[in-house]
């Protein structure tokens, strides 16, 4: 791996905040749990991206996952609703004002069962936001019984085997056309981190499946999301880096060892190859996906990138000013309008 | 009743859906309407998009009424399967218009009735060239017959084809030669009838507006400032936003050709409601519209908008249930689910207009109650005033600006020292103050959430806080009671009795009180416009021993309202309940107020 560049290692980033001013509330969550290093790869990546908090919208269903958006950026505005939801909220909240940049943090529940239609029909548009999927395999909440993320065979802590299929969310996300498509596990900041950077930077949709032990209902022998077996068959792509605009990229660009993607909005992402894979190619990044579930491993990394798919914005033709700025003169039309509505109804 | 001579009729057109009929129909009442007359024309179409039985009503009335009459003085058998069925429909006296390409089987005769004959089948064969459109053109042999039996002018008739076909000559040609060919036969013919002329009345319809409800419900949504219009289709609200996508970019397409809205089809209404919940939050106006069913599955959505405090309008086009019921038939069964929506303790505000001027006031109006109450708001409409094609004085400007309530900005917040406390209670009116994302001030952010919160609105499972926040929400409503629409009071005959009745009941309502009031019996008339109700409804039950409530459902729901806000007077409260997916007539008002008096 690269040396990282430079950062700024001074007391602020370049929009002059601290990462205290990233931080949020107390955690409530279990001691230990996956979710809160989750949180603190949100505040490094947010921080070191300079990302204005004010531009920010955090997201939210339910779940133990759904009450992180509230550990992290008290600067931002942030919106915990409804269960399975958070995908649909957020493309409206994304039309209303699509100058936002969302970050939507949900479970294996909110996402792989009751929320899967709303989340598939969120990436189909390709609506820009950071989805990141807490995946632990458990409701933890209700105590712990098995999501639609639960590995065919694993084991609930009392001993009860789980007889279906796991619904594979980055499987699933490239199937439904995703343009961003990561896994990574809570444990594995230095992978994670930049993924984030690079998801906050992406035109669309950007998937991320963080695996994500849960400590108290699925960490147990026998268990396929307990932290020992995520560790024992974790699968890296590559290593990956998040360059910002104002690092010197490295010029020693390495033919065939290293991948460099620009993101839309800011920065770069370099890819120091562990598998001959290269995440612009959709059928294989589905191959190798379908392998390494064969395999009972983890594939982790940047699976899938298309930076060049018109977001749900652009889509919609929408006006560069936030649908809600827009004020009574561009939204009310004129007395003489309504008029010649009138009279087109009169025969 | 119907013994005028003129200007008083109700015709029936039985025919098969996906035949051609609806532009025929259209085109006959248009005429109707373009001579200057009073008229109605009511769509009872099936859950099909081909081959079942459809019929639909034209009503004419010198004196003005517009709801379904009572009793069918013409009915036109244009459809084999229904006919010996329809023909019982018909008054003694009536006429029956029937195709006689082949001659008529016997079970459809029936005494006392007079049959007229035209062979629209064969005369489109001789006739019509062999094309797509041919098949469908039997249908405007039946105009030109009514045409020349009733006395529409011709020119007229042609006047409305150009109006409607305008950039199709071929069509337009087409039709004409059509209803020239029934016009012309039923002349040569010598056919007569002796039930009702047709006599323009010059300028008659002059300054009234022709739309269906759901035109005008889109339009007013427009001039309200809608931005974000959410929705999944379903009969029979579809339409709305339909208008809406058809209507908006002449009005919202800025100067670079993009576009000042977003319309999107969500993959299910648990996705439109939730869609524009978050649109409410980040400060767009934002509504869905739907019916029954698909408010079935917002009512989660109901509830965190309610409780979170996001404006956000509904556009309820109500239709016969409960589940799939009767998709294409009309009710006012959804009350107490856009009233009491959601679990748990709620109350929320419903708007409801009686025709389509007040369709387009009531969904400009929504955005702005809305975002004054920062809650959700209920346009309540039904398949009779949102699909049919009603006639009405015009739309009218909308009367004040935009009212964004207590939205601060950042002046605003800077004024109050940089900070505000989302749901702290600040003026006692139960309204707190709110911001948006995008407002760029340290001070602006909160963490809205579904769950218990303080007046920070931060986590709390407190009880005295969750408590609190109950009532405040409730005071909210209370504030709400009496700058909602106000009833409107008609008659003031002074009787004892009274009569209330609210939305598309309006018409046969007051043609019901009319009958009433000429047999000797005139009684007050009070027109709901909006829940939650106020002290003009105490006023009324209070001057009347007995009020009569008409409401198309079979389970009294707005009857339970009123009882429930006025317990002093319940049992002064009797429902009139008419819900046969029909629209109300007056007849069966007259009758049910009468049983219910004896």
């Amino acid at each position: 791996m690269t040396e990282p560049a430079a950062r700024l290692t001074a007391e602020v980033n370049r929009v002059h905040l601290s990462r205290k001013d990233y931080e949020g509330s107390e955690s409530t969550l279990c001691r230990g749990c996956g979710h809160d290093a989750i949180t603190a790869s949100i505040i490094t990546a947010c921080y070191e991206a300079s990302i204005d908090p004010r531009r920010v919208i955090k997201l939210s269903g339910i779940g133990c996952s759904a009450k992180t958006t509230n550990y992290f950026m008290n600067q931002s505005f942030g919106f915990n609703g409804i269960h399975g939801r958070m995908a649909a909220m957020a493309t409206g909240a994304g039309m209303a004002n699509h100058t936002l940049i969302p970050i939507g943090v949900s479970g294996d529940g909110d996402t792989a069962s009751i929320g899967l239609g709303n989340f598939s029909h969120m990436i189909r548009r390709n609506l820009r936001m950071c989805y990141l999927v807490e995946n632990n395999g458990v409701y933890g909440l209700t105590k712990g019984q098995f999501s639609a993320t639960a590995d065919r065979g694993t084991r609930l802590r009392k001993g009860a085997a789980n007889a279906l299929e796991a619904v594979d969310i980055p499987s699933l996300a490239i199937l439904m056309g995703a343009t961003f498509v990561a896994r990574s596990f809570s444990g594995d900041r230095k992978q994670l981190a930049p993924l984030i950077e690079a998801a906050l930077n992406h035109k669309g949709t950007a998937v991320l499946d963080v695996l994500s032990p849960c400590v108290t209902f699925n960490d147990h022998e026998g268990s396929t999301k307990s932290l020992k077996n995520i560790r024992a068959n974790r699968d890296a792509l590559h290593e990956i880096d998040f360059i910002p605009d104002y690092e010197e990229v490295r010029a020693n660009y390495k033919e065939g060892e290293e991948i460099r993607v620009r993101m839309h909005e800011a920065g770069m992402v370099t890819l120091h190859k562990l598998k001959d894979h290269d995440p612009r190619h959709r059928s294989h990044a589905m191959h190798l996906l379908e392998e390494a579930r064969a395999a009972g491993k983890f594939l982790t990394g940047l699976i899938y990138i298309d930076e060049d798919a018109p977001d749900f914005a652009e889509i919609q033709e929408l006006t560069e000013t936030p649908l809600s700025q827009l004020g009574q003169e561009e939204l009310r039309p004129s007395p003489e309008a309504l008029e010649r509505l009138n009279a087109s109804l009169m025969l | 009743m119907s013994g005028e001579p003129v200007n008083d009729i109700n015709i029936c057109i039985a025919t098969e859906n996906g035949s051609g009929s609806a532009s025929s129909n259209t085109i006959l009442f248009k005429s109707i309407f373009k001579m200057g007359l009073p008229c109605s024309g009511k769509n009872l179409f099936p859950s099909n998009i081909q081959g079942l039985p459809t019929w639909y009503q034209i009503r004419v009335s010198g004196q003005g009424y517009l709801a379904r009459k009572d009793v069918i003085d013409v009915m036109v058998i244009f459809n084999e399967r229904t006919a010996a069925k329809d023909v019982e429909q018909v008054r003694p006296g009536g006429l029956v218009l029937y195709d006689d390409s082949t001659p008529l089987p016997p079970s459809r005769r029936r005494d006392g009735l007079t049959y007229v004959g035209v062979p629209a089948w064969n005369l489109v064969r001789e006739r019509i060239k062999v094309t797509q459109l041919r098949a469908k053109q039997r249908n405007m042999i039946y105009v030109g017959a009514l045409a020349q039996l009733f006395g529409i002018p011709l020119e007229i008739l042609r006047e409305v084809l150009a109006d409607t076909f305008g950039n199709k000559p071929v069509v337009i040609e087409s039709n004409l030669l059509c209803i020239e060919l029934g016009f012309r036969h039923m002349e040569e013919s010598g056919s007569r009838q002796e039930l009702c002329r047709l006599e323009p009345v010059p300028g008659g319809n002059k300054t009234r507006i022709m739309a269906e409800g759901n035109t005008a419900a889109a339009l007013g949504a427009i001039f309200g400032g809608a931005t974000v219009v959410t929705w999944y289709p379903i009969t029979p609200s579809s339409s709305l936003v339909e208008e809406m996508i058809a209507q908006i970019p002449q009005y919202r397409t800025d100067p670079a050709g993009k576009k000042r809205y977003a319309i999107i089809q969500a993959e299910d209404e648990l996705a439109s409601a939730a869609m524009m919940i978050g649109a409410g939050f980040c400060g767009a106006r934002a509504m869905t519209s739907t019916s029954g069913p698909g408010l079935s599955l917002m009512q989660e959505s109901v509830g965190l908008a309610y409780f979170v405090e996001v404006p956000c309008v509904f556009f309820i086009v109500q239709r016969g249930g409960p589940s799939t019921g009767l998709p294409t038939r009309t009710q006012q069964a959804d009350i107490t689910m856009m009233h009491q929506g959601s679990h748990g303790d709620t109350r929320h505000l419903v708007l409801i207009p009686h025709d389509n001027a007040s369709a387009f006031e009531m969904a400009w109006r929504a955005f702005d109650y809305a975002e004054r109450f920062q809650t959700p708001v209920f346009v309540m409409m039904d398949l009779d005033l949102g699909m049919n094609l009603n006639i009405s004085e015009p739309f009218a400007y909308p009367g004040q600006p935009f009212d964004r309530g207590k939205l601060l900005t950042v002046e605003a917040l800077e004024a109050q020292g940089g900070r505000f406390r989302r749901y702290l209670d600040v003026d006692g009116d139960g309204i707190p103050q709110r911001t948006v994302p995008g407002l760029e001030h340290p001070g602006a952010a909160y963490f809205a959430r579904g769950s218990g919160h303080d007046v920070d609105a931060s986590y709390s499972e407190d009880n005295r806080v969750y408590k609190e926040l109950l009532d405040r929400l409730r005071r909210k409503y209370e504030t709400a009671r009496d700058l909602m629409p106000q009833p409107i009071l008609r008659n003031g005959a002074g009787g004892n009795a009274g009569v209330i009745s609210f939305g598309s009941s309006f018409q046969p309502t007051c043609e019901a009180l009319d009958r009433l009031a000429a047999a000797g019996k005139p009684m007050d008339h009070l027109m709901l416009r909006a829940l939650p109700v106020n002290g003009e409804v105490r006023d009324f039950l209070a001057g009347h021993e007995r009020v009569h409530l008409v409401e198309q459902n079979r389970d009294a729901q707005m009857t339970q309202i009123l009882r429930d806000e006025f317990p002093e007077f319940a049992a002064r409260i009797h429902p009139v309940l008419i819900y046969d997916g029909l629209p109300a007539t007056a007849g069966e008002i007259v009758q049910l107020i009468e049983g219910g008096e004896r």
